[in-house]
Formats: C-alpha cells, sequence, structure tokens
C-alpha cells in the first residue's frame, strides 16, 4: 500500500520569517496586538498563524500570544526561538525573556528603566504615558507598536520588522474604516510611537 | 475574488459547516469550543444561509436537537468542548448505533494542558467507545478540510462523525480564503424505521453489527488515510503524529535537519486507524515514535509493543500539553541527536492569576457570603465565579451543577455525623439550568439543608457572553422564548426564594443571614443574587458615570482589601503606604467601603457603610 503524499507548500523567503511573542495580562489587548500584526502579515501576501489565549486567564491573568509570519506549522514558539518579545506588561519581561532566540530583542512597556540587567537588547518606552499626553488614552498599544516598527526599521527598508508602518495603517483602516474616530485615534496614536521610535 | 482573512480556528470550522450545507448547529459553551456556534450563527446570517443555530440548556440537548436534524437527512453539527462530550454521551453511544441519514458531525474539541477545563480527557477515546470515527486536524485550515471530509464520511457511511480539534486549534488563528457555499437542497424528511430509530435490544444487536461492519470499512476509506509527509526520507525509525503535535513534528524535524533522514507519517483518522497502515509500519520500521495528545489512542492500535515509542514506554510524558520544546527533545533522542538549541529546564514562573473584574458583583455575593456565614462550606461550580477561590469562598468545583449535589452531600453526610455547619453553595444562572436543576429537585425531596445562591448576571459570561434560558436573545440576537428562575426554583420545592442585589452590601448580608436561619430549619433556601455581569458588551454604556469612592487619611496600610477583597481596581501606594483606587478601572460599585475594616473608603453613591 502507498500512502498518500502531501504537497509542501510553497518555501516563502527566509528573510521575512518572523517569530514573535506578545506578552500582556488579560484585558490588555494582547490579541488585539497580534491579530493586528498577522493582518499586517496578510496583506503583505505573508501567511501567518498565532496562537492565542482564551476563557478564564482573560479575566486578568497572564495572557501570551505568539505570532509566527511565513509558513510557519506549528502555532507555537518553542523557548529560544523568538525574533522579538513585545511587552505589554513590564512584569512579564523577564519570565517571558526565555522564548527569545540569541539574536532576539524585545520591546517594554515601562515608564520606568526596565530591562537593565536583560541578556539581550530591551526597548523601553512609556507608551501609556505618550498615549495619554498625545490624547488617546485607549492608544498605548499602538504607540507601542509604532515605536518599535520606527526602532527596528522594516525588512524592505533593510531594518529587522516584516512589515511597515502603512501595512499597519491598511490593516487599521480595514478594522477601524466604518468608525472614523476610532480610526483616526488609532493612527494617531501609532503616528506619536513613531515620532518617538524615530527620536 | 474573496481575499485570504484571519481567522480563528473555530471560525474556521464554523466557515465549513456553513459552505458544507450544514443546516442545523446546536452548542453549549466552552472554553475552547464556545466561538464556533457564535460564528455559525454569525457567517449564516452574513452569508444568507437559511439555518437553524441554537445555544442550548446543555449539551446533551444541543446533540439531540442536532442529531434528530441528521436523522430527517438534513446536514447537522453538534459542538461542545470534551467535559461537555461527558453529558451527551448518553445519545452519542446510542446514536452511534442507529446512525444518520444527513451527515452529523460531533465537534468536541480538547483542551491539553489543561488551559481552561477540569481534565485533560480526550475525546478520541470516547470516539472509541462510542465506535464512531474521529478525525484530528492540525491548523484552522486542515480543520476546514476535515469538516468537508468529515460530512461527506458521515453520509457514505451513514454514521456520526466526531472533528476533535484541540484548544492550539481553535484558538489559533491563521490566514484562509474562505470558499463559496456548496448548493445543499435537501429538505428534512422523517423516514419511519422503528427498528432503527426505536430499537428494542434485540435490533440493538444487529445495529451494533451493523456499525462494527462500517468501521471495517471507515478503516479502509482512502480520503481519510495517513499522509507520508516526505517519501524521500530513507531511515528505519519512523514518526507517526497527528493533530497539533504533527504540525509541531514538521517544524522540529526541519529545524533538526531530520527531513531526509526521518519518515514522518500524519494520521488525520486517529479512530479507526487504516488497517493496512497499521501493517505496513508494523512491517517496514525497527521503530516507530508516536506523537499525539492528549492520550495514546494512535500509539495503542499499533499492537506490536516491542517496536512502538510511546505514552506507554514512556517516550512521550503522558499528562500536560504536548509543546513544541518537548516534541523537539523526544524526536532529538528518537533519532539520537541533541536539539537545536538547550533550552533551560526547570519549572516555569507561574505568572499572574487571574481574578474577578472590578465592579464585578461576583466579588461583592463571595465577600458576603464569607461575612454572613464565617467558618461555613462553600461549594461552587463552573465558570467566572469559580475565581471565588482567590476569595476563600469557593472550597470545591468539580463538574457542571454539582455545586448543589456537593451541598447536599455535605448536609447528609454532616448530619449522620451529628455536626451542624453552615452549607452555602453558589452556581451560576447558566450553570443552574444546565445541569443545576436535578440536583435541587433531589435536594428539596431528601430535606437537605442549605443555602443555595445563585448567580445570577443573566448570561454566560466566562465563555463570551452567550444567552442564558431567561435572557430572551438568541445565537443570532433573535428573539425567544423564556423561563421564570423564580417559578422554576419554586416549582423544584424551595419554598425560600428571595432576590437580592449583591452590591447592596449590608442588605445582601442580611438576606444571607436570614436565608441562613431559615435553611437551618426547614430546609433548601434559595438566594438569587442578580446584578448584570460587568464586562457584557454594552454593559459600561447602559450604567451611568458613578461617582467613585476614595482612599481617605484614615487608611492604616493594612491591605486588607487587597488581600481578601482582591478588586483590580485598588493598588497600594507604597510611597504613601496605604491603598489607593484606579479611577480608570474603578465602576464606581461602591462595595469595597463595606470591606475595609476601619472604614476608610469613603465617597461615592449609594449606601454608605452602617
Ligand atoms: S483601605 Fe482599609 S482595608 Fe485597604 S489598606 Fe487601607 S485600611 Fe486596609
Ligand atoms: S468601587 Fe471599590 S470595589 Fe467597586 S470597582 Fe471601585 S474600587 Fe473596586
Amino acid at each position: 500500500m502507498k500512502f498518500g503524499c502531501l504537497d509542501r507548500p510553497a518555501e516563502e523567503s527566509p528573510a521575512a520569517r518572523m517569530q514573535l511573542l506578545v506578552s500582556g495580562v488579560g484585558g490588555q489587548g494582547v490579541l488585539f496586538v497580534s491579530r493586528l500584526l498577522a493582518e499586517a502579515a496578510i496583506g503583505r501576501s505573508l501567511s501567518v498563524v498565532t496562537s492565542e489565549i482564551h476563557g478564564m486567564a482573560q479575566r486578568g491573568g497572564t495572557v501570551v500570544s505568539h505570532l509566527k509570519v511565513g509558513g510557519f506549522p506549528s502555532p507555537l514558539i518553542r523557548e529560544g526561538h523568538a525574533d522579538g518579545l513585545i511587552v505589554l506588561r513590564e512584569e512579564n519581561l523577564r519570565p517571558h525573556g526565555r522564548f527569545l532566540s540569541t539574536s532576539g530583542w524585545a520591546v517594554v512597556n515601562s515608564a520606568s528603566a526596565a530591562g537593565e540587567g536583560c541578556a539581550f537588547p530591551v526597548h523601553v518606552v512609556d507608551a501609556e504615558g505618550i498615549a495619554r499626553e498625545a490624547g488617546y488614552p485607549r492608544g498605548a498599544n499602538l504607540v507601542l507598536l509604532g515605536f518599535l516598527l520606527a526602532r527596528l526599521g522594516s525588512l524592505e527598508d533593510g531594518g529587522r520588522f516584516f512589515c511597515t508602518p502603512a501595512d499597519l495603517r491598511v490593516a487599521l483602516d480595514r478594522r477601524f474604516g466604518k468608525n472614523p474616530r476610532a480610526l483616526e485615534e488609532s493612527l494617531g496614536a501609532l503616528a506619536s510611537g513613531i515620532r518617538h521610535g524615530k527620536g | 475574488m474573496k481575499n485570504r482573512t484571519l481567522m480563528l480556528g473555530n471560525e474556521a470550522i464554523a466557515l465549513a459547516l456553513i459552505e458544507n450545507g450544514c443546516r442545523v448547529a446546536a452548542s453549549y459553551p466552552g472554553t475552547p469550543a464556545s466561538e464556533i456556534l457564535s460564528s455559525v450563527a454569525r457567517l449564516g446570517k452574513e452569508l444568507g444561509v437559511p439555518m437553524y443555530a441554537e445555544w442550548a440548556v446543555n449539551e446533551k440537548v444541543a446533540f439531540e436537537v442536532a442529531y434528530t436534524a441528521a436523522v430527517t437527512g438534513l446536514r447537522a453539527a453538534v459542538a461542545m468542548k470534551q467535559v461537555g462530550l461527558n453529558v451527551a454521551s448518553d445519545p452519542l453511544m446510542s446514536a452511534a448505533y442507529s446512525g444518520v441519514r444527513g451527515g452529523f458531525l460531533v465537534v468536541s474539541a480538547d483542551d491539553p494542558g489543561p488551559h481552561s477545563s477540569q481534565t485533560e480527557q480526550d475525546s478520541r477515546l470516547m470516539a472509541m467507545l462510542a465506535k464512531v470515527p474521529v478525525l484530528d486536524p492540525d491548523s484552522p485550515a486542515q480543520a476546514r478540510e476535515l469538516v468537508a471530509a468529515g460530512f461527506d464520511l458521515s453520509e457514505r457511511f451513514a454514521v456520526p462523525v466526531m472533528i476533535r480539534p484541540t484548544t492550539r486549534v481553535c484558538h489559533a488563528c491563521q490566514d484562509i480564503l474562505p470558499g463559496g457555499v456548496l448548493p445543499h437542497d435537501a429538505k428534512a424528511e422523517f423516514v419511519k424505521e422503528p427498528s432503527r430509530w426505536a430499537a428494542t435490544p434485540v435490533f440493538r444487536n444487529r445495529l451494533h453489527k451493523e456499525l462494527c461492519d462500517k468501521l471495517a470499512r471507515i478503516a479502509e476509506w482512502g480520503p481519510t488515510a495517513p499522509v507520508l509527509w516526505n517519501p524521500e526520507a530513507s531511515g528505519t525509525r519512523a514518526v507517526v503524529a497527528s493533530g497539533v503535535a504533527a504540525a509541531h513534528a514538521r517544524e522540529v524535524l526541519e529545524g533538526l535537519g531530520l527531513w531526509e533522514k526521518v519518515p514522518f507519517y500524519q494520521v488525520v483518522q486517529p479512530f479507526p486507524l487504516h488497517a493496512s497502515f497499521v501493517n505496513h509500519v508494523l512491517e517496514w520500521y525497527d521503530e516507530l515514535l508516536v506523537l499525539e495528545e492528549p492520550a495514546a489512542v494512535i500509539e495503542m492500535q499499533l499492537l506490536d509493543r516491542r517496536r512502538v515509542r510511546g505514552k506507554a514506554t514512556c517516550a512521550v510524558p503522558e499528562a500536560g500539553e504536548l509543546l513544541p520544546e518537548t516534541v523537539e527533545r523526544v524526536i532529538a533522542g528518537f533519532a539520537g541527536t541533541a536539539p537545536a538549541v538547550p533550552v533551560a529546564q526547570g519549572p516555569q514562573p507561574p505568572g499572574r492569576r487571574p481574578t474577578l473584574c472590578a465592579g464585578c458583583p461576583h466579588r461583592a455575593s463571595f465577600y458576603a457570603i464569607r461575612r454572613a456565614a464565617p467558618g461555613g462550606i462553600y461549594p461552587s461550580d463552573i465558570g467566572c465565579y469559580t475565581l471565588g477561590l482567590n476569595l476563600g469562598a469557593v472550597d470545591t468545583v468539580l463538574c457542571m451543577g454539582a455545586a448543589i449535589g456537593q451541598a447536599a452531600g455535605f448536609h447528609h453526610a454532616y448530619r449522620l455525623s451529628g455536626r451542624a455547619v453552615d452549607i452555602v453553595a453558589t452556581i451560576g444562572d447558566s450553570t443552574f439550568y444546565h445541569a443545576g436543576l436535578p440536583g435541587l429537585i433531589d435536594a428539596t425531596v431528601q430535606g437537605a439543608r442549605f443555602v443555595l445562591v445563585i448567580l445570577d448576571n443573566s448570561m454566560a459570561a466566562m465563555t463570551g457572553f452567550q444567552p442564558t434560558p431567561a435572557s430572551g436573545a438568541g445565537a443570532a440576537g433573535e428573539p425567544t422564548g423564556v423561563v421564570d428562575m423564580e417559578a422554576l426554583v419554586r416549582a423544584c420545592g424551595v419554598r425560600f426564594c428571595k432576590v437580592g442585589l449583591p452590591s447592596r452590601f449590608e442588605e445582601f448580608v442580611g438576606l444571607l443571614k436570614e436565608a441562613l436561619a431559615w435553611s437551618h430549619e426547614n430546609g433548601v433556601a434559595v438566594v438569587i443574587a442578580r446584578e448584570p455581569c460587568v464586562m457584557a458588551p454594552g454593559a459600561s454604556g447602559k450604567r451611568p458615570p458613578a461617582a467613585k469612592p476614595a482612599v481617605t487619611d484614615a487608611c492604616t496600610g493594612c491591605r486588607h482589601c487587597l488581600t481578601q477583597f482582591e478588586c483590580p481596581a485598588i493598588g497600594f501606594d507604597e510611597a504613601a503606604g496605604r491603598a489607593s483606587i484606579d479611577a480608570t478601572l474603578c465602576t464606581g460599585c461602591g462595595v469595597c467601603r463595606h470591606v475595609c475594616p476601619v472604614g476608610a473608603i469613603r465617597g461615592g453613591e449609594g449606601e454608605e457603610p452602617r
């Protein structure tokens, strides 16, 4: 008896492959961040898989989302294999650092000097403070993403991130297109994050 | 042309149900399966497909409703989590014998880990017990394909088919290209055949033989046969995997450079395992490593124990989720290589534990219960309110509806021993309807004495705010009939049934004390704590903005409000050495004012502490 053989999916450019961990606590918008990035990946015609936490943990417990861009079969990132760690709550920085590969980086939302003594590069941004100051108190996650994209630069421009701010704007437009105020606020928050990332 | 869209595994399953002509779908919410039915209802509406989708009172009823549609020739599906299948196991076992006419899928989502369940049980073992075929997807995209294959299989062999996704499929998101809805114009037509649909034991024997014969043929059916991913691999030791473990294994085999060396078979139908596959792999290979979760279902069907490595040989852990790190370690060991990246062993930090939301009425109820019945026994149940554990007001959680049966059990055991104790059980409204009613009838009939607090926030909150039988709204928001909770409680033989508002704290404590006194003399007393969930969609919009309390100079910094009450809006200002309230999180419920032993929390609206 012969057994069927599945076609292997076309290899995607290894440069566009990226494994990111988004970490926070229930209610902070971990799923929003990972889904928005996943939508940006789809916008670039990259295949994407994420793994989310639902259920009881969403009531204020630790919530982690795995995001893998570019042809990965498994929805989970192995420890020691993540390219980046996006930390919405500072207390998660150290426990989730073990997911990073040797060339991995972290970005953390914190008003203090987080990440001192970490074995990996940590980009710190007071996303909540910046969001409040810019008048988008609910936009901290987008400030963080804008900051991150500006800091790392996109692969397209010789940087390290799989997508550009323009990709995120398209994804936001698709999401909030019917709600002009929400769209304006989120684009504004993203822009102020980008400004701080460049500064 | 349609675009690729990001879809949750459960949405992909729902999409596939609709694309493949499912006409009737029913479910009871439970993580990780909850989004299947809500997505069916939403997508059905969006795509204009005439169909019936219901949130049933429990999984057994959901099964019976959907199954019967398949008996009439329509395509139908029932969705639930693995412990929900326990509730529906009675009709499942029987339906396997009587079979179906239209395609019928039982989607039972397992939760290895477990992340959000009481057990790590394997629905595939239930499929074996019932003798129905089961398909095991590795991703949202494959779940969608297997729904199509499952309907085909079900109709071809006139048998219910189980689809068994796990949490990592249900709650994975993937880019999916929606297709079109296939034309299906079946009309319901019940063909009477009492020897099948109402079979007595004589006929059951015949049906059982028929089922065994179907299974033997399903174990030869081509479309669900195992797949060899890398025919070019030449090794004499092969890996066999199913579900998400197969996805991990593919990635690990590539990462370890073993793709050309270790033949890799993916099983999509773990039961019945294809007979020729079993013969082939046992003949061809010196050793087989089986990766699957949570139980050893494929492994136990590979009968040559000397050559099979898996859970039975302790090569693969028997409990807990099979994480990709573990798959990497196991495969590397099997193939005699080293893992790519050495991973720090040792326990992972526990992380932040979940807690009831700021302003949650359950918090007030639990704190009131502890005040009214200090030192009591507090049986509880399954839902958000299980988090009453953190407040020391939940002592037992067994299964859906058990709060009531256990309360009665405590009463009878203590009474026999001549010991008096306060028993206050808590159960959510949705759980009460699901499995609490028989327990309550039993308790009143048998003269048990305890207080039952029904935490009625008028929805199934933890699983995503699904309606209850008292909501008057269906899966797609359509109006439905309603039941009257108080009338139902009284009809169960309860003579003390009062409704209270937990945020009117002192009054509510008084009501609980009254119920306790009554129950000690008379029987079961029911208190319905009726207050809406603060997280319900639209809830904050409905509420007038409330004035919020603040911590005054009287605060001694004792932290009682943090450790014993745990409202997420209350923090501690270390510099000032006292508690503080975060006004952005605080809903202004005002209950914390009654919690502070020195009355340091003041202001806000309504009743001030006495
Ligand atoms: S507010 Fe009351 S309970 Fe909380 S720390 Fe201060 S004194 Fe203690
Ligand atoms: S009033 Fe008190 S208990 Fe209620 S939400 Fe605000 S801080 Fe929490």
